[in-house]
């Protein structure tokens, strides 16, 4: 099923390429990546799915995935971008960047960086966000048979201990949607948040809706998807990130345009994010 | 600069005290001469830094006053807990290691297997990085899933502070009481005292007091390195100040987490440059007389 899925974006991507090769083919001068020819793309190490997918081959630094793979729903998009942009997927590259590096001051080792990066006006101050690559939903994940997971609405989880991951979106969310009475933890790391989980040192974690299914699919046994929260207003969507001011965001962004308008985006939706769907809205 | 105590107590002290700042020992020409290559060195720094490229992308992300001053409040109220981490583990780590430098101290064949306990956990517990005891503990002990072990990430955070920070404190004491004679047990023991009482009111009297000031260097130490028990996911001042930046993308409240722990450590650094030299001339004025 999913074999035969990526075939047919493989297909259509070829169709699109032959039937708009005027576009395809523009020439990058107006596009100035950082090494000409290439895109070097930024993103944090372990690459986990359901964002990116594949086996890192041995010997290979990325762990638990690998970005060059691309499998996985941002590896996806990132190729697809580039094929937009008249870069070969050889020409790729892909770069460890640590979430706070990709908005470091100074000069950036990427092209753009693509890593469940929320938009919001703050941030954006400070770096370049590409539009929408896709829109977001917090979650809450619990461990089965405990209080927490017979919950129903946003006001019945303020006496559970929550947590997040830091520099996300779902710590602010905590604070100013669900204000919990007691303080929530933030976790430097991923795998921190899900050991804090298992260890009952926070009763809920809070993350976004697909990364909430890879976690109850694939990290923590015995837990599931409490429900996700309703967006806030105007809606949280991930962009990529780049310096402030860099030109190749317009560029990116004709590119995104186009994905979205020809359907690309749903089908890579489809085929990565297909289970993050059909959580119950706790409001 | 010498305070009118020292002046009293003569040059040579004065001199030494001056050597506090560092400012060296050379009169008034001296302090002039240190002045003026001080003023050079900043001028000549703040030149190059606001000169430099980056400077204003690097002004606005990491000096921007307005999110300082928002950020502080929050900061400081976060920075609570590691006051309050610090003030628990310093208590236990005082007493813990004081009896383990006792137990390393003992004399004779039959207490070989407490004293090898004793190095044993020295060397392990100095030679493993904080961060990581803190991360095994805290995230190991409460995965046992026992009921009676606390999940609490700020005791598992005080506990690993506490197990490395002995270990260093341990050797401070053990330095100390092996920096008394022998020939004072050997008074002691000869007035008619016991082993017990030959140490606890002969040696351990002088040994905790010579080493005060290396025992305050270490709890400096301890203050800063409560922020590493940010990695188990309590708020403390460090990861209130990360998600501050992480929320804005602005470097700034870094700076007022940095601000808070150098407005606690440097007033315990100046209080013991303040004690050895106190201890130094109690010392010599008894040499003296």
């Amino acid at each position: 099923m999913r074999a035969a899925l990526i075939a047919l974006i493989a297909c259509l991507g070829a169709v699109a390429a032959t039937t708009s090769a005027v576009a395809v083919a523009r020439p990058l001068a107006n596009c100035p990546t950082l090494h000409a020819g290439q895109l070097t793309i930024g993103t944090d190490n372990p690459a986990y799915p359901p964002w990116y997918g594949g086996t890192p081959p041995p010997g290979s630094p990325w762990k638990v995935s690998d970005p060059r793979s691309g499998e996985g729903y941002e590896s996806a998009v990132a190729y697809a971008v580039a094929t937009r942009l008249g870069i070969k997927s050889t020409d790729v590259v892909w770069k460890y960047v640590p979430f706070e590096r990709s908005f470091a001051p100074g000069p950036k080792s990427f092209d753009f960086d693509i890593n469940q990066i929320s938009y919001t006006a703050a941030r954006a101050k400070v770096v370049s966000f590409s539009s929408s690559y896709y829109d977001v939903n917090q979650s809450v994940v619990v461990l089965d048979g405990t209080p927490i997971s017979k919950v129903k609405t946003l006001a019945g989880l303020r006496k559970f201990k929550l947590g997040a991951q830091l520099g996300t979106t779902s710590y602010a969310y905590i604070q100013s949607k669900i204000k919990p009475s007691t303080q929530a933890n933030v976790y430097q790391q991923n795998a921190s948040a899900i050991e804090a989980l298992k260890d009952k040192q926070i009763a809920g974690l809070v993350v976004d809706l697909p990364t909430a299914f890879y976690v109850t699919s694939a990290q923590v046994s015995h837990s599931k998807v409490l429900g996700q929260f309703p967006a806030p207003t105007g809606g949280e969507h991930f962009g990529m990130v780049f310096a402030k001011g860099n030109p190749l965001v317009s560029c990116v962004n004709t590119a995104l345009a186009k994905l979205k308008a020809n359907g690309t985006l749903k089908l890579l939706q489809q085929v990565w994010l297909a289970k993050a769907t059909g959580a119950p809205v706790l409001k | 600069m010498a305070s009118e105590g020292d002046r009293r107590a003569g040059p040579e002290v004065a001199a030494r005290s001056s050597k506090i700042i560092g400012l060296g020992a050379g009169g008034a020409r001296g302090v002039a001469i240190a002045l003026a290559s001080t003023v050079v060195v900043f001028v000549a720094l703040g030149v190059a830094i606001t000169h430099a490229p980056g400077w204003h992308e690097v002004r606005t992300t990491f000096f921007n006053w307005s999110q300082f001053r928002s950020t502080l409040p929050e900061i400081s109220r976060a920075f609570l807990l590691n006051v309050k981490i610090f003030c628990i583990a310093e208590v236990l780590i005082l007493v813990v290691a004081l009896f383990i430098a006792v137990i390393r101290s003992l004399p004779g064949p039959v207490f070989f297997p407490l004293r090898a306990l004793a190095i044993a956990y020295a060397d392990f517990f100095r030679g493993v990085p904080t961060i990581l005891v803190i991360a095994i503990l805290g995230f190991g002990a409460p995965a046992l899933g026992l009921k009676s072990v606390p999940t609490s990430t700020t005791f598992w955070g005080i506990v690993a502070l506490v197990l490395v920070y002995t270990a260093y404190v341990s050797e401070v004491y053990r330095a100390g009481i092996e920096s008394v004679h022998p020939s004072q047990e050997a008074a002691a023991r000869s007035l008619g005292l016991t082993r017990w009482q030959a140490t606890r009111h002969v040696i351990l009297p002088q040994a905790v007091r010579r080493v005060i000031p290396p025992l305050l260097n270490d709890f400096i130490g301890l203050q800063k390195d409560t922020a590493l028990v940010g990695v188990l996911g309590a708020i403390e001042a460090f990861n209130q100040s990360q998600i501050d930046v992480d929320a804005t993308f602005n470097f700034t409240p870094y700076l007022a987490a940095a601000f808070l722990f150098v407005a606690i450590t440097i007033p315990l650094a100046r209080f013991t440059d303040w004690l050895i030299i106190r201890d130094r001339r109690k010392r010599q004025a008894g040499a003296l007389a």
